[in-house]
């Protein structure tokens, strides 16, 4: 374990989001359950110690935005300043390693700009950490090694030990976040750290636009004869050429069924 | 007519031909079976003018109505429908390219061994990709990971990966690829990038597959990939003489950008490939992979109570109809095979089963892989609920109902008890430990 003088250090990557509806800035889904899952790790671990950064710059825009994880129960939150506009990769890896924690936990993707979920890509290989995407829950802190559960689609559930230091990203099967409180959220303090910014140039060269509603697929048929094209217009679901086991006992149709079950994986 | 042996002048008998023509005449059946060179009654025939005359009387069948059908569709005289598939995929044009000017690679996703839609709609656009300029065809690299599943009865790899449009195949299968290996398939991934030097990267942006494997390997070549695209067009101004329109934002922004190396590619964005038949050559790499230090370990899924689990998301649900009696039995089997429970609109009127589980177009619209339907007929109200399961078996007492026609495996008999035979067997199969495991959990 972790000598006793020393916590352990959880940094959690904030970005400010943007709600879906009204378009305002709020605190970011995925980023305010990844604090949620890290301030729960107090129930592993005797001294934690949480640190939220957000990289960019602070106005009255997102200050509300910003103080909404404040409100979760933080006493401060580092924020890397940095002009608009700026790749904010080279800042957050700067003070990831200049203080290095043993967990960085990050939302999946940001709300507003590119949003494509390549932050925690990005530090994992400048850090070189190991990285798990699409984590639910820490299940236990042991001897410098993390068991995790990780999300799967279908609501499964997969269970993972990964080294650390690690980089772990959360998206939206992990447990909700707190609310914000009013009170800490002004208390709290944001706590300012000069950091160089690199102008993301590719970014401004990009044309945004809101998104189009996509096509609607349309069913090609490719029939030869005015028969198929009818056929194929007013086709009822069928399967065609499934196996029918018909005079059989109970026993030999359990046995198939057993068979295809177990073919296709999904007995366990 | 009859053809002369000797010389190979067509003759004709213009009273058989008259004859053939009225079908009243007492010698009619007889001269057409001539004519028709031996079949029991012609159907077709050349007439005099050389044009091919058929006659309706002796063709068709008696419908279900008990009116003459007649198919014109050419089926019919096949005997099996399975000639029109195999016609259909004989028609296919076969293409080789065997010196290609570059590579388009695309790791597909796999789900359950076998190409997804979203795998299916992605190699349609990297054969959009690849075949921009005919003069030049770039050939689709495939790299798949773990054990491949063809359908049904094992149809030939090559020949279904064939035809979603794969040129060149490099299959890993080593035990190192399976479950959640990132290091190791990213390593993999690397190596064929230095050695076959692909000039796109395609991987599906979904959670399962490429999602992940994507933005690291992006990482790792330094690209920045470009993720949820959804279009392509063609645009010389670009380096890769493509654009491409990528979400953004949460889905809420489209962003036109020059397609990179590395692009993560949205479902339906394109149409799979229906009308060519590729070689699908399989590949090796010719450097020894480099074992792998791992740093996450996969320790194995987490059982999850299925009961938990809501419909719509279930990957295997068994599902109860009218035609289920013993409820009892119902449910235990389902917790014994760890499915997500499921019931038609009639179990859930009759109060056997709570409305949230009723599956159909006034319930819950499934999209589980594999679903069981017990004594359910079928209705299409039903049916509709199920239209993107993958494998729909059925367990019924009646053989003509339409759950039968949907289902890939049918078992003609009484749920009950097939239900009943499926859960002995089921716990004599189980390993010992895991079936204490199961009851401690119980
Ligand atoms: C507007 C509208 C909306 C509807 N929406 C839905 C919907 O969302 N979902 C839905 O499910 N239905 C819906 N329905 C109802 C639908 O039309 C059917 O009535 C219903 O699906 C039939 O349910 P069932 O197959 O369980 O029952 P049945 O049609 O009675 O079928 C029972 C089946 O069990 C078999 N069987 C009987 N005994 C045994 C035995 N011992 N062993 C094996 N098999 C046996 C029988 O052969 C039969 O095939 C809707 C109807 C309407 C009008």
């Amino acid at each position: 374990m972790q000598p006793d003088s020393r916590p352990f250090e959880v940094a959690v990557l904030v970005s400010v989001g943007r709600h879906p509806l009204t378009g305002r800035a709020r605190r970011a889904d995925h980023d305010a359950r990844g604090l949620e899952l890290a301030l729960g790790l107090g129930r592993h671990l005797d001294r934690l110690q949480v640190r939220a950064v957000h990289a960019g710059r602070h106005d009255s825009g997102n200050d509300t935005a910003l103080r909404g994880y404040l409100g979760m129960g933080l006493a401060e939150l580092t924020l890397v300043e940095q002009p608009d506009g700026a790749d904010v990769i080279p800042a957050l890896a700067t003070v990831l390693t200049r203080s290095p924690p043993q967990l960085v936990v990050t939302g999946s993707r940001a709300e507003c700009g590119e949003g494509s979920g390549l932050v925690p890509y990005a530090l994992a290989e400048r850090l070189g950490w190991p990285l798990v995407n699409g984590v639910v829950e820490v299940e236990s802190i042991d001897n410098g090694v993390a068991t995790l559960l990780q999300a799967l689609p279908r609501g499964q559930r997969r269970r993972l030990a990964v080294r650390l230091p690690a980089i772990l990203s959360v998206d939206g099967a992990a447990p909700a976040a707190r609310q914000s409180a009013f009170g800490p959220a002004q208390r709290g303090e944001l706590a300012p750290l000069q950091e160089a910014g690199v102008i993301d140039e590719a970014f401004a060269e990009w044309t945004f636009s809101p998104a189009r509603r996509r096509p609607k697929r349309l069913k090609i048929i490719k029939a030869t004869s005015a028969r198929e094209r009818f056929k194929a217009a007013a086709a009822k679901a069928e399967g065609g050429g499934g196996q029918v086991l018909s005079n059989v006992t109970s026993e030999q149709g359990a046995e198939a069924v057993y068979k295809l079950l177990e073919e296709e994986g999904v007995l366990r | 007519m009859t053809d002369d042996v000797m010389t190979g002048i067509a003759r004709r008998d213009p009273r058989k031909e008259w004859i053939a023509r009225n079908r009243l005449h007492p010698e009619h059946d007889r001269v057409l079976a001539e004519l028709g060179k031996g079949s029991a009654a012609a159907i077709e025939w050349m007439g005099p003018h050389g044009v091919i005359r058929k006659n309706p009387h002796t063709a068709g069948f008696i419908g279900p109505s008990g009116l003459k059908r007649i198919d014109r569709s050419g089926l019919q005289q096949g005997g099996a429908p399975s000639v029109a598939v195999r016609a259909r995929q004989e028609s296919r044009r076969r293409i080789d390219i065997a010196s290609p000017a570059f590579l388009v690679a695309v790791v597909p996703e796999m789900g359950g061994g076998r190409l997804s839609h979203h795998d299916r709609d992605l190699l349609g656009l990297a054969r959009q990709l690849a075949d921009a300029d005919p003069d030049r065809p770039g050939a689709v690299l495939a790299v798949l990971f773990g054990g491949y599943k063809g359908e049904g009865e094992g149809e030939p790899k090559e020949r279904a990966l064939g035809e979603a449009g794969i040129d060149r195949l490099l299959h890993l299968t080593s035990d190192e690829y399976e479950g959640f290996a990132p290091e190791a398939r990213l390593a993999a991934l690397a190596a064929a990038e230095r050695e076959l030097a692909p000039r796109h990267w395609l991987l599906p942006d979904s959670p399962l597959g490429g999602a992940d494997l994507g933005r690291r390997l992006a990482m790792r070549l330094e690209e920045r990939p470009a993720t949820g695209v959804w279009q392509l067009e063609a645009d010389a101004t670009c380096t890769l003489g493509w654009r491409c329109t990528a979400r953004g934002a949460a889905g809420s922004l489209d962003i036109q950008r020059p397609l990179p190396r590395v692009a993560l590619v949205l479902a339906e964005c394109a149409e799979p490939v229906s009308d060519t038949l590729h070689a699908a050559e399989e590949l090796t790499l010719n450097v020894e992979l480099p074992a792998n230090l791992t740093r996450i370990e996969d320790l194995g899924q987490v059982a999850v109570d299925p009961a938990a689990i809501s419909l719509g998301e279930a990957e295997f649900i068994l599902s109860a109809g009218n035609g289920v009696t013993d409820w009892e039995g119902f449910h235990h089997a389902a917790q014994c095979l760890g499915a997500t429970e499921g019931a038609s609109r009639v179990a859930v009127d009759n109060g056997f089963m709570p409305r949230d589980r009723q599956v159909g177009a006034t319930g819950t619209w499934v999209t589980a892989r594999v679903y069981v339907a017990v004594g359910i007929s079928g209705a299409i109200q039903h049916l509709q609920g199920i239209q993107s399961c993958e494998k729909v078996v059925a367990i019924n007492s009646d053989p003509g109902c339409d759950m039968i026609k949907r289902a890939d495996l049918a078992v003609i008999g009484d749920a009950n008890e097939v239900l009943a035979a499926l859960v002995d067997l089921v716990e004599s199969r189980r390993p010992q430990a895991k079936r204490g495991e199961s009851r401690d959990a119980a």
